[in-house]
């Protein structure tokens, strides 16, 4: 999928925290339409910090973020490191949060309930606690839960990275493909070099603390992934070179 | 399961047993200790005095319990709407709880005429604490992802405690209520021994006294019993309640099933 104009821009943005660390130092970054984008950086290299900038969670200390489109119809689904279920709520009612806080009664947001539960695979759980499923199955409420709203932009700040190996995969596998059928724009915080490469369409290295941009890399690859890239000849290759440049960012 | 019955019950008999054998053996008379059984004999012989003294003694708990629990939930919500109140108030919170119900008591019953209200006041300046500390760190100790997610998503100050903090403060405030529902039956007890009202309205602590005077020894340890009993019944009642509203989600409550 091509990706299409910028949905969002950062100009020079700074963030210091209150204890005077200064972790993103005049940091420029263009997100495309449709475009899945991975932050790729060290820890402290203020990843997290720069998607919550972009959710609004926290004001930049300099510096603009402009969105190409006016905020009112602007949609945004967040997910989070660990699942952030309510345990006290069923699936289907942690699922249905963000609706329910926009003012929808249960009648009028339960197709779109179901359709997001459907999209991630947990049809048959809605009426499941978040501690009778396994880890990858509460990471998939999570993502289900940021999906109802039908947003244009999704951000994920390392979702998978306390899943087991083989649950990672196919969870990868599955964001790719959900990516690709709606259209997406995701911007999606990581670690892994590897996940970073399988996953993105493009990876943004970010530097050692404070963070700013060290590099940025188009990824060709089949659109969207299958498991068999991991394997090919072009993944490693991508991967060798994300890591050289992860390992020229990280020198201070 | 069996194990939790059973090795109670059996230190128990023992202690008992233990109990009777060295009041015979020792031949002490009835008036110093009186053994487990005469207690019991007690407790059914002199049932017509004990059981309304039981009732009122409940009644006074039953309603120090319930303000404890609705007051401390409301004053725990107000705390936690602004830095600033929980500063100004929490301290003197602190203060009600930390003084000694012994010495206030007099004072409360001396400016409050109406007795049953003065006991009342008693009970649940002891009980209502717990629940408001208790419920005060729930409201507080809310998953920080979660309350940025409501943010993202816009949500109203109400919509924030009704369907975020209250929720996550329940299993908080269902242990300040196990403590509290012990504490307003010993705050009622005391306070009515400080009253020492007698009559037809005179609750467990009354009847205590009074077979303190008249060296009824068997009977005092009878009122005892019966407050002691009452205390763990309010405690089992409690734990069912926690048990029946947190066992679909709450750790504290995994396991305890199958």
């Amino acid at each position: 999928m091509t990706p299409g104009p910028p949905v969002v821009s950062l100009r020079e943005v700074s963030k210091t925290y209150p204890n005077g660390t200064l972790a993103l130092d005049r940091l420029s970054l263009d997100v495309m339409s449709r475009e899945l984008v991975c932050l790729l950086g060290p820890s402290g290299s203020g990843k997290s910090t720069l998607l919550r900038l972009i959710a609004g969670l926290a004001e930049p200390s300099a510096g603009r973020i402009e969105w190409t489109e006016p905020a009112a119809p602007r949609r945004l689904g967040f997910v989070f490191q660990e699942p952030t279920l309510m345990p006290w709520a069923r699936v289907e009612d942690n699922v249905r949060l963000p609706l329910m806080l926009a003012g929808l009664s249960r009648d009028d947001s339960a197709a779109r309930v179901d359709e997001a539960i459907a999209h991630v695979g947990l049809g048959g759980f809605e009426r499941a606690y978040p501690r009778e499923l396994s880890g990858g199955m509460r990471m998939r409420v999570s993502i289900a839960r940021a999906l109802v709203t039908q947003p244009s932009v999704l951000l994920m700040d390392e979702p998978f990275a306390s899943l087991d190996e083989i649950t990672r995969f196919r969870l990868e596998t599955d964001l790719a493909h959900l990516h690709q059928r709606r259209g997406l724009t995701v911007v999606f915080v990581t670690h892994s070099v590897f996940e970073s490469v399988y996953l993105g369409t493009r990876v943004v290295v970010l530097s050692a603390r404070p963070g700013r941009v060290a590099a940025s890399r188009r990824i060709e690859g089949p659109a969207p992934r299958v498991e068999a890239f991991r394997t090919s000849a072009a993944y490693l290759d991508a991967c060798r070179d994300v890591s050289t440049l992860l390992a020229a960012g990280a020198r201070p | 399961m069996t194990d939790r019955v059973l090795a109670p019950t059996l230190i128990g008999l023992l202690a008992l047993g233990a109990w009777e054998g060295l009041v015979r053996w020792q031949d002490i008379p009835p008036y110093i200790l009186p053994g487990p059984i005469v207690i019991a004999r007690t407790v059914v012989s002199d049932w017509g005095t004990l059981f309304p003294s039981l009732l009122v003694t409940l009644a006074i708990t039953g309603a120090a319990f319930l303000a404890s629990a609705v007051l401390g939930l409301i004053l725990a919500v107000l705390f936690t709407q602004s830095a600033w109140i929980e500063r100004a108030f929490f301290p003197y919170a602190v203060i009600l709880q930390v003084t000694p119900l012994v010495a206030i008591a007099p004072l409360i019953i001396l400016w409050v005429k109406w007795i049953p209200l003065a006991l009342l006041i008693c009970a649940w300046l002891v009980a209502f604490f717990p629940v408001l500390s208790n419920t005060v760190l729930g409201l507080t100790s809310t998953d920080r992802h979660l309350v940025d997610l409501f943010r993202l998503y816009g949500a109203t100050r109400w919509q924030g405690l009704r369907y975020l903090r209250l929720p996550a403060a329940l299993p908080y405030f269902l242990g300040g209520l196990r403590i509290s529902g012990g504490l307003a039956l010993i705050g009622a007890v005391v306070a009515e021994f400080v009253a020492g009202t007698g009559g037809a309205q005179s609750g467990l602590a009354f009847r205590i006294l009074e077979a303190g005077y008249q060296l009824q020894i068997p009977r005092m340890f009878a009122a005892v019993f019966l407050i002691s009993a009452a205390g763990v019944l309010i405690f089992a009642l409690l734990t069912g309640l926690s048990r029946l509203a947190l066992r679909r989600w709450h750790e504290s409550e995994l396991g305890t099933e199958g």
